[in-house]
């Protein structure tokens, strides 16, 4: 290990040198479970996001060809898919607090936060498939032509992820309200949060792409 | 020794998406900013998308910057990330997965893109080259 008097790198205060503050930090040892499973969880949502981008990139090159069927300025509205993504942006903040308040102990905060979540998850949900159910009553369902196929795909997909996240929500309350504020717990509960954040931003991802720019 | 979730009691130099500072009235500030620029995003790609205030060809490129700008919204404010020197790691696994993200999406529309060309009958080629 090299130490402080080798004169190796180049220290810019008095205080402590580069190397000092290394054998300070290897010294401390790895990092907390907190820590590591936080950022575990977050390589994992970016190898879910590469999913998503791949259905995006097929989204993106498939938008045209719709076999002469109906088209994307056709079939979306856009004042549903702002509702949409009020919906998710609002869930998304409640989300947030829910946390803040739990690490603060006050769990009625907590559970009124989440409530929060749910609603606003599901009212997304219900949004999504009305959508999904007005557009097969018009024949434009996943099989007519390979833009819908498509969107289908990819929309859908974000929507099983807010489903299964939903389900997990409430298993995560319930955990709350039988376990307390326990270690494991409030681990769990971070990558919940985080899931949820990053699948708002998957949606920005998607309303701009499909809804915005594809309905032009 | 007691992991309670507060930050200031970490031992370690690094930090996780989302676990920080989170003193009291920071976070809630960091929260709500977040919302409300996200809501202006958001309000600003619906305005761009309908108005016609913006020359028609510049439009999706001005909705992809600003979906760009929320999600870096949602990522500092919402997650946290920040570019400190105890973030590196974060920031180092999303620059991964952008890429990664880029090269996926911008090669199959690249390769798609020849490939339609390529396979264009000759009559159509010939069209194309009247035009």
């Amino acid at each position: 290990m090299s130490t402080p008097a080798a004169g190796v790198g180049t220290s810019a205060s008095p205080g402590t040198s580069r190397e000092e503050e290394s054998v300070r930090i290897r010294a401390a040892g790895p990092a907390s479970v907190r820590i590591v499973v936080a950022y575990g969880f977050w390589i994992f949502l970016l190898s879910d996001i590469i999913m998503f981008s791949a259905l995006f990139a097929a989204y993106a090159v498939l938008s045209g060809q719709t076999a002469g069927g109906p088209t994307a300025q056709e079939l979306f509205d856009i004042r549903r898919a702002g509702a949409e993504t009020l919906c998710l942006l609002f869930s998304s903040y409640a989300c947030g607090l829910g946390e803040l308040c739990i690490h603060r102990r006050r769990m009625g905060g907590f559970y009124a936060f989440f409530a929060a979540t749910l609603v606003l998850g599901c009212a997304f949900l219900a949004l999504e498939f009305n959508e999904f159910a007005s557009l097969v009553a018009r024949g434009a369902g996943p099989s007519r032509s390979a833009f819908l196929s498509a969107f289908f795909s990819l929309v859908g997909l974000h929507g099983a992820h807010v489903t299964i996240g939903l389900v997990w929500l409430l298993f995560m309350v319930a955990q709350v309200a039988a376990q307390g504020r326990k270690d494991f717990v409030l681990r769990r509960l971070h990558c919940f949060s985080l899931f949820w954040h990053a699948l708002d931003i998957v949606w920005i991802a998607l309303l701009t792409l499909v809804y915005l720019i594809g309905a032009r | 020794m007691n992991q309670e979730p507060t930050a200031s009691l970490e031992p370690s130099h690094d930090k996780a998406p989302g676990i920080g500072e989170d003193a009291a009235p920071e976070s809630f500030l960091a929260y709500t900013a977040g919302l409300v620029f996200a809501l202006l995003l958001t309000g600003a790609s619906f305005f761009v998308a309908q108005s016609h205030l913006i020359w028609g060809p510049g439009v999706p490129v001005g909705l992809a910057v600003l979906a760009i700008a929320q999600m870096g919204v949602h990522l500092v404010f919402f997650l946290q990330l920040s570019t400190g020197p105890d973030n590196t790691n974060n920031v180092l696994a999303l620059a991964f997965g952008v890429l990664i993200v880029t090269l996926v999406v911008s090669g199959s529309l690249w390769i798609m893109a020849h490939l339609n060309a390529n396979m264009m009958p000759p009559s159509a080629i010939m069209e194309m080259r009247a035009k």
